[in-house]
């Protein structure tokens, strides 16, 4: 009786958990969001800590116009669009930061300025041109990642994750106190250009996956979520890769079984994360509102 | 330690075009001991910042007597951090290094061991671990003096370094500047309590945007001389003419 009812809980744990996996597109695409949960989360820590949230929803905006670019002229090769997508996102990025400083700190407005013209003149473009779908572009499609579009997530994957190990101290540094960084003689303004280079390139990786409209969901809700899991820094970057990893597998899980689409899913399921965090996380959530016992020392 | 002079050579800083720090000349002694004075806006911290590398000359220029950038130490004010930032006391200790330990290079051995000393000497020995999110604004002070402490600069500069603390952490934040004093390097403090400056400060710049005096503070501080600072005005006039005294 009780190998059997044992048997019977495997059995609904493959059926509801491994055999979705079983399949080839499946796997693919759990493989490419597994890349992107590696490389991107921290990258969303530091946007959270340097406060530049909202300059990942420009940049994702912001490549939109540019991978329009890549499908005019190269057709629908996933190079070229990755390439012009990668291009028009550091021109957006520096056309963010070159605004944020000329415009005196009130750089919010600018951004939302930015990233609605980016979005205009992507979707225009991408009308223009013949046999490339919008909403492919803009929503991206988990479930159809060929070979190719799984080597651009990892490789933008690898490189960023890599990239950010390198540019690690300097960058935490700058973001912390970064008149201390000029006045000790650091030169701020790389770290900073090689810091956005890195979230462009993410930002790419993730297009393949989930589209120019949620490319950065995988980056900054688990980011966002991360700081009601751990107080200091390498936690906060650790958290928010679990996070990612779980939004990913249940994302996945949930479109295959609730036929809902993959990426919104994926995006869904990060938001659900956050919303557990912010309700109930151990740190900064609700729940210390309404339960508060306090220390006596 | 004998650091080599600071010399102002006719500095002017602007704001938008305005002076902030206005045609100052003069000279900071090796190992002098010098508060900066004034009103609000009178362009104290510009000129802290201008020292730093932090502020670009307008006109004029300043003497470093050949100092590398790291050797001339700036204490920020209180408030331009972002105290919520998830590092560790001893983190922010050990980028005292930075000159020493760069982007790529461990922390070295003895800059350990002084990060260690330095959280100690500050008051804050146990604290090496804690998020500077959880301390008091007095306590981080301390840690701020304990980085300036393991920078081991000949030069330092403290803008407004009692601000927001209590009496006690002033009194033993000031027993080190003394002692820094007496380690024969040049330290150059911005405050507004002109009694601790007759008190503590040989020396003492008077600034109301344009230089008011600087010298011994028995003198620079005189009640003609305070009158003088205090009616400097302290607001940009809109129909300001340009200086004529500029090149």
């Amino acid at each position: 009786m009780t190998r059997n009812c044992a048997g019977t809980r495997r059995e609904v744990i493959a059926h509801w958990l491994i055999e979705p996996f079983a399949l080839g597109f499946m796997r693919r695409a759990l493989a490419g969001c597994m890349a992107l949960s590696l490389a991107g989360p921290p990258l969303g820590v530091l946007l959270v800590l340097r406060r530049m949230s909202l300059t990942s929803d420009v940049l994702q905006h912001g490549i939109l116009p540019g991978v329009a670019l890549g499908a005019l002229f190269g057709g629908l090769s996933l190079v070229a669009m990755g390439l012009g997508g990668v291009l028009a996102g550091l021109a957006v990025a520096l056309l963010a930061g070159w605004l944020a400083r000329a415009s005196g700190g009130r750089e919010d407005s600018q951004l939302a300025g930015v990233f609605l013209v980016a979005l205009a003149l992507g979707v225009a473009i991408v009308s223009a041109t013949r046999g490339v779908d919008l909403a492919h572009l803009l929503f991206g499609s988990v479930l159809a990642v060929d070979n190719a579009a799984l080597l651009l997530m990892a490789g933008a994957a690898s490189v960023s994750l890599l990239g950010l190990a390198v540019i690690w101290r300097p960058l935490v540094l700058e973001s912390f106190d970064p008149a201390f960084m000029r006045a000790v003689g650091g030169h701020g303004g790389v770290w900073h250009l090689a810091f956005m280079g890195l979230v462009v390139l993410c930002v790419v990786g993730g297009f393949a996956a989930l589209g120019t409209l949620m490319s950065v969901g995988l980056m900054m809700l688990p980011a966002v979520a991360a700081r009601h899991f751990s107080a200091d820094l390498p936690g906060q970057v650790r958290a928010s890769v679990v996070l990612a990893l779980l939004s990913s597998v249940a994302g996945l899980l949930l479109s295959y079984h609730a036929d809902v689409p993959a990426g919104p899913a994926i995006v869904l399921s990060a938001g659900a994360l956050w919303a557990a965090g912010l309700l109930a996380g151990p740190r900064n959530s609700l729940r210390a509102r309404v339960w508060r016992p306090h220390y006596r020392g | 330690m004998t650091p080599p002079p600071v010399v102002l050579h006719d500095l002017t800083c602007v704001h938008d075009r305005h002076p902030a720090v206005h045609h100052l000349s003069g000279r900071f002694a090796p190992g002098s001991l010098t508060a900066v004075a004034g009103p609000n806006g009178a362009g104290k911290t510009t000129l802290l910042r201008a020292l730093a590398g932090l502020h670009p000359a307008h006109e004029g220029r300043i003497d470093h007597g050949g100092l590398a950038p790291d050797q001339v130490a700036l204490l920020p004010q209180a408030g331009t951090l972002d105290r919520g930032f998830p590092v560790t006391c001893r983190d922010v200790v050990a980028l005292g290094a930075w000159a020493r330990m760069g982007v790529f290079r461990r922390l070295p051995g003895d800059d350990a061991a002084r990060t260690d000393a330095a959280l100690h000497e500050v008051g804050l020995a146990g604290f090496e671990r804690r998020l500077v999110g959880t301390l008091s604004a007095g306590q981080f002070q301390r840690v701020l003096f304990a980085r300036l402490a393991v920078q081991d600069a000949p030069v330092l500069l403290l803008d407004e370094p009692f601000n927001a603390v209590d009496a006690r952490t002033a009194a033993e934040l000031m027993a080190l500047i003394r002692r820094w004093h007496g380690e024969g390097r040049t330290v150059i403090t911005v405050l507004h309590d002109l009694d601790l400056v007759a008190r503590e400060f040989p020396e003492t710049l008077l600034l109301a945007r344009d230089p008011v005096a600087w010298g011994p503070t028995g003198r620079t501080l005189s009640a003609e001389n305070r009158l003088r600072a205090r009616l400097a005005a302290e607001a940009w006039a809109d129909d300001a003419q340009l200086c004529r005294d500029a090149a």
